[in-house]
Parts: structure tokens; sequence; C-alpha cells
């Protein structure tokens, strides 16, 4: 019998993948600093494409071993998949690894970090076309704030279940102890929260948790957490905010 | 196409295999052709229970590996002629529970059955999650007590995430909450959580409460269904819990203690 069925297909898709932004050469430095995200959400990270961000270091004309920061990364549990803002040689370098170069769109306005207090590394979660051709570098138009779409979970969490959203995560069930929901943005719990609530998990300091009837295991924002033995008793069972003030998770009824 | 139910709770000891035979039963007496099936691969309690022990040739691996068909494995219950049992194998290691293998033997079975009642073994792993993994229905049986209560949460995150319903985005498992070993004395005591603790963590549709009750090993040392002591509070709990999932109407019983009515009468005194 012939055989008429195609052998391939092309589809055109989107490859999520957060960008890893570089601000400094220091790679003891960039190993504590992913050591400390990769414990905050371990399965999260685990096997995460990434693409490495080198136009702040290169901006500031630093030194930086692409090789090196690519086996670090490896080390660490990432897999870099795109190098965009790199220099002629580290490109090189890039191409070498087979890790594709991503032409950049001008980003600086989307990274969220707070400018007199740099951090290390930033992650800022974008979802990244990665066609094999070329992307043409639009100039004219001067970029726009990517929106991403809330996460709506209208499902129990259940204990040992982990939902991560790229945006603003709104559940409507109760969230079970032993569960874990994280977001880039804000968490709003409509129901009992017992698990563990991470909002602004990629360094989104004015990233906010709701909940309506507060009982959380955990709590954090942009990593500055509170365990259930920290929370406050009058807040307990009630509906909260939490926000982060000069790094502090401060915790208020909503009337 | 038959209804697949699996009876799960993570925990073990709970009553699982305790409850598969009592509703087995419970559905064949009420004409529903149906088989029941031990996935617990090494211990093989379900034909202890139900009483068929020594009829036992051919096992659920046997008919995995094709080396017995369907009809060879299958034991008619002596008590009703439209229940069968598939057992465990007792000697074969658990890696031979394959999903693919699974399948095949349900989807034969359910050519020919009204009712498929999976009981599953303790624990998350690959038994449990194969037992789970076809169910059209779970009954989660719980234990008033915090533990019991934490893993059939976990068993539910489970039912949500990694069935075949779940994988291939149908329409949910249906779950249900079985409360067995209640013991409305001591939960008034404060030694066991109440039904509404566990509704408060677990918020599940109440299939039935089941109380503690001595009728129960009594049933099981004589390898009789629980369901056939039509006498016994446990027998009676089995079959409103099978009478509600047909779809009857059957207000729950056994939440209050027996006593609570008369210790009110005589101002609380015990
Ligand atoms: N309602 C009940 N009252 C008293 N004992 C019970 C009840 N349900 C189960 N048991 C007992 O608990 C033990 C475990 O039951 P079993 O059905 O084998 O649990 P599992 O299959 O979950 O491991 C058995 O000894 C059984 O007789
Ligand atoms: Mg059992």
């Amino acid at each position: 019998m012939p055989n008429n069925l195609p052998v391939l297909e092309f589809k055109s898709s989107t490859f999520f993948a957060p960008i890893l932004i570089l601000f400094n050469n220091d790679i003891v430095g960039i190993e504590e600093a992913l050591e400390k995200k990769v414990k905050l959400a371990p399965e999260f990270f685990k096997d995460s494409p990434l693409i490495i961000d080198l136009s702040e270091i290169n901006k500031h004309s630093k030194e930086i071993d692409f090789v090196q920061i690519t086996q670090l990364l490896r080390r660490v549990g990432f897999f870099p998949v795109g190098i965009r803002g790199g220099n002629e040689q580290q490109n090189q370098q890039a191409r070498e690894l087979f890790i594709p170069i991503d032409t950049v769109r001008e980003l600086t306005n989307l990274i969220i970090t707070d400018e007199k207090n740099k951090p290390e590394v930033a992650q800022k979660g974008d979802s990244q076309a990665m066609p094999a051709t070329k992307q043409e570098t639009i100039n004219a138009i001067p970029p726009r704030p990517v929106y991403v779409a809330a996460t709506l979970v209208t499902q129990p969490v259940r204990s040992g279940q982990r939902i991560y959203a790229s945006g603003d995560l709104v559940v409507m069930s109760q969230v079970s102890a032993g569960a874990e929901i994280m977001a880039e943005g804000n968490i709003h719990v409509y129901n009992t929260l017992r698990g563990r609530a991470l909002a602004g998990v990629h360094g989104n300091t004015a990233a906010r948790i709701f909940c309506f009837d507060m009982q959380a295991e955990l709590i954090s924002i942009a990593g500055d957490y509170k365990t259930s033995e920290d929370l406050n008793k009058q807040t307990y069972r009630n509906p909260v905010q939490i926000y982060l003030q000069n790094h502090a998770l401060i915790i208020t009824e909503i009337v | 196409m038959a209804r697949i139910i699996v009876v799960t709770s993570g925990k073990g000891g709970v009553g699982k295999t305790t409850t598969s035979a009592a509703i087995a039963m419970g559905l064949a007496k009420k004409g529903h052709k149906t088989a029941v099936i031990d996935f617990d691969v090494g211990l093989r309690n379900l034909d202890l229970i139900l009483g068929c022990e020594r009829r036992v040739v051919y096992d659920f691996i046997n008919v995995i590996n094709g080396e017995a068909s369907l009809n060879q494995a299958l034991i008619r219950d002596k008590n009703c002629n439209l229940l069968y049992i598939l057992p465990a194998s007792q000697t074969r290691d658990k890696e031979a529970l394959t999903q693919e293998g699974v399948g095949k033997v349900l989807d034969e079975l359910s050519k020919d059955f009204e009712y498929i009642v999976c009981d599953s073994p303790a624990g998350i792993e690959k038994g449990a999650n194969l037992a789970l993994y076809f169910a059209d229905d779970a009954f989660v049986v719980t234990n008033p007590e915090i533990s019991s209560v934490r893993d059939s949460d976990r068993m539910l995150g489970i039912l949500s995430s990694k069935s075949r319903r779940a994988e291939r985005g149908e329409e949910p498992i249906k779950e249900y909450l079985l409360l067995t070993r209640y013991d409305p004395e001591r939960v008034k005591n404060g030694e066991m959580l109440s039904l509404d603790d566990v509704q408060e963590i677990l918020s599940l549709q109440l299939l039935g409460i089941i109380p503690e009750s001595k009728s129960v090993l009594t049933a099981s040392n004589a390898g009789v269904p629980v369901i056939l002591d039509e006498k016994s509070e446990a027998g009676q709990a089995y079959a409103d819990i099978v009478a509600r999932y047909l779809g009857e109407d059957c207000p729950h019983r056994f939440v209050e203690s027996k006593r609570g009515f008369f210790s009110k009468l005589f101002g609380g005194k015990k």
C-alpha cells in the first residue's frame, strides 16, 4: 500500500522560556543568586529552558565568559536555549555550543528591578517566539508592555499539586495544605488558602496576595517570605491582603 | 460500556478493600453485573474478604501477560451470580502491572459488565496510580483522622491530574467521600475528627458514613462482604451508599451517636 502520509509538518508556535538578565560578571555571585532562586521553587526551575540576556553586561563593557555561564546554568539545572544581546565573540561561543542567537527586541522598560538596589540577576518571564528564522528588529515602533492573561483556577488545588502562572493567578476554590501556588504577578484566592502562596516569583516587589480565608503554610512576595509560625493570629482565618514594604511583608485585613 | 469505580485513599488500612467488596456486592445485588479487581499485587486481600481464596487459579497478572483468558481468571461469587472477582497475584512482582495491560483488561471487561470496581492498594505509587487511571468515579475512603484526610487530599490531587480523563481533558472523575470507621462517641469526645472537620478540608460530595463496627471483622473472617449482614450498621451504611450512588434519595445516617438523644434527655450525662 503506498504511503501518502506526510512525514512532517511545520507549525508556528510560541515557546515559553524565561529570560535571565545578568547585571554583573561575578560568577560566584550569580551562582549564589541562582541557587537561592531555585531553592524557592525547585520544581518550577528544574530543567527549565532559559534565554540568557547579556545586553546589560555588554552595555557596561564587562567581560563575561559565555561558556562558563552556560556550564554554570546547566549545573544548577537550567537548559540555556538562547542568547540575546551578546557581542560578536559571545555569539560565536553560543554557536559553537549550538545555542541559537536571538535578535533582541528592546526590553528594558519591561524589566522589573529596583534601580537603587539592582539584584545580581533578574528574571523576566516572556513568551518568546523561537522560530528558525531571524526576527527583524523593529526599531520604529516603541515597545509596548506585554500583557499576560491571568490564570483562572476553579478546581480545588490539592496537597501535592502545584500551579504556576506567568501573570496573575486567580483561584476560586480552596488551596489545600501541601499545595503550592505561584505567580509572577498577584495572587487572588477567593476561598481558603492553607497551602503555600508565592507571588512576584520573578522579583516583582509590587505583587500582592489577596485571600479570603488566610490559613497559609507560607506566603512569599518576590522572595521575602513568612511561614505559618510567623503569621499573626489576628489575621488567621480572615480575609487579608499581603504586600511588601521595605522588604517586610505586611498583612492587613480587608474589611 | 461499564462504569469504572476506583476505591482509593492514599493511606492503608482505612477500609478500601472492605468497601470494594461491599459496594461491588451491593451493585450486583441490585441487578448490575459487576466485576471487582484487586490491584494490590503481592497482598491479595479481596479474595479473602469475598471468601473465594480457595478458588483462585489464575490472577489479574496472568490475564495481563496473556497466560490466561479473562473467563479463566474471573471467579463468580458464591452469594451472587452477577458478581465476579479478578484476584491479585500474591507472588508476582508489581512491575508486571502496566498501563497498557490494565487498559486492555478493563476494555474487555467493559463489554460485558455494567460496573467495574477497582480496589486500590495504599500509597501514591504505581499500583495506586494504575487503579485510578481509567476511572470514571472515585470513592475516596477516609478515616476521621488528620493523616488519613491529608492522604485523601493528596489522592484527590492525583485523581484530578494523573487520570486518563485529566490527560485527555475530558470531564473530570466524579469524586465521592466515604467516611469510614466513624465513631460519633469519639467524635464528641474530641478523639476523632467530625464530619464537618473532614469536609472543611476535603469539601467533597458525601456518599456515606460507615460507622466503626465489629461486624466488619466478623464478616471478613467469614468471607462474606459486610453489606450482606443487613442487621449490622456497617452493612446498612454500605447499602445506603450503593443506593445513593445509583441515584436513590436516602438521608444520611450514623452521623449522630445513638446515645446522643438520650444523653440530651438526661442532661448530657453519659
Ligand atoms: N467500618 C469498620 N469498622 C471496623 N473495622 C473496620 C471498618 N472498616 C474496615 N475495618 C477494618 O480495618 C482493617 C483494614 O481494612 P481494609 O478494608 O483491609 O483496608 P485497606 O484496604 O484500606 O487497607 C481491617 O481489619 C478491617 O476489618
Ligand atoms: Mg486493601
